[in-house]
């Protein structure tokens, strides 16, 4: 797993959850895969075990790791779960933008506008580059 | 658990502790801190039965702190190892005076942390003298450790280096570590339990994790929140 970057106003073991989640939609880990051991992760990023085993037990309570003994923790998503979470975590982001947006005064129309122009920006970088 | 019952503490006319009540529950990694001058070296000295309450009572495991002291291996903020030993002189005399003293990790921890045995604790830097403080504690298989400012006034590799040894080494449900300090950015990730403590008495208390969530702040932001509040 890559250095987890936290933010230290939220909860530390939330935050595990969602880079791994979001290595699994990358396809930077896969089902199958083996994770670190507790205390290797913990060790990676400096967090207290204790909050690592908390993020550790809720992946595999909701389905997304299995821990087989003496072999250590796998990952059991299947493509569909994980494009199930790639869909929530994206309705997230835009439940939080369109939020935002409403609280500063703005229209679905500008919204709409903004959208639009910020897209056309971003492909002419690219045709640009 | 390590209990704080109404302990008042007074030197001169300076209240170090003022009714203080506490629980540290087992199992965690826990971090008291407050600015200097809150009380917490005070605090530390008791659990490791070093002062005794004006008022009020200490208990580990339901015993007085006196009575309890294989259980506890305690850092002291200040230097006590003489200048003129070596590291290794330091932890044979440490090896004859604990029966807890573990010497598998004692070695593992002595390349992990880069020192050698023929260091002299005189000669060496202040993060290094600190590293062989923390070795020779963190040797001990004490169900409490208690670290009192560990990582102050040293670099921040040297802090990096001593707060991975305190996860490596971790006993989870075994093992409870209490870190004092007043550098709480370093130990954000660290610490499961958190005690803000302020002229003696404690200010705001909970899990680490609990605090951030209810509210949407960090350990340091909740501290200075916290002090202000006091202040008015």
């Amino acid at each position: 797993m890559s250095q987890l970057d936290y933010d230290k106003s939220k909860a530390i073991y939330k935050q595990i959850i969602e880079d791994f989640q979001k290595q699994l939609i990358r396809g930077t880990l896969n089902p199958g895969d083996k994770i670190p051991s507790q205390r290797d992760y913990a060790l990676k990023v400096s967090v207290n075990p204790n909050t690592v085993q908390r993020a550790y037990q809720e992946l595999e309570r909701i389905g997304l790791t299995e821990t087989i003994r003496g072999q250590g923790t796998f990952v059991k998503a299947n493509t569909e779960m994980i494009s199930a979470i790639r869909q929530e975590m994206a309705d997230d982001i835009l439940d939080r933008f369109f939020g935002e947006m409403n609280s500063l005064g703005y229209s679905q129309q500008q919204i709409t506008e903004i959208l639009n122009r910020r897209l056309m920006e971003m492909k002419g970088a690219i045709t640009n580059d | 658990m390590i209990e704080f019952d109404h302990v008042g503490k007074r030197f001169g006319n300076v209240q170090a502790l003022d009714h203080l009540n506490l629980q540290f529950s087992p199992g965690k990694i826990i971090g008291l801190f407050g600015p200097n001058g809150a009380g917490k070296s005070t605090a530390m000295k008791m659990i490791a039965g070093l002062n005794q309450p004006d008022s009020g009572h200490v208990l580990v495991d339901g015993q007085k702190p006196r009575q309890s002291r294989d259980k506890i291996a305690f850092l002291p903020e200040i230097d006590y190892l003489y200048g003129w030993w070596t590291l290794k002189q330091a932890a044979d005399f440490m090896r004859s005076f604990y029966a807890d003293w573990d010497d598998n990790k004692y070695t593992e921890l002595l390349g992990f942390l880069n020192l050698r045995e023929d260091m002299k604790i005189g000669k060496i830097s202040k993060g290094q003298r600190a590293k062989c403080k923390l070795l020779l504690t963190v040797s001990r298989r004490a169900p409490y450790l208690l670290l009192d400012e560990p990582l102050s006034g040293i670099d921040i590799l040297t802090r990096e280096e001593i707060i991975n040894t305190l996860i490596r080494d971790f006993r989870e449900g075994e093992q409870t570590i209490i870190i004092s300090t007043h550098e709480i950015n370093d130990v954000e990730s660290l610490v499961d339990e958190v005690f803000f403590i302020d002229q003696g008495r404690i200010v705001v208390s909970g899990s680490a994790e609990e605090l951030r969530m209810t509210k949407g702040l960090s350990l340091v932001e909740i501290m200075k929140e916290a002090f202000r509040n006091v202040q008015q």
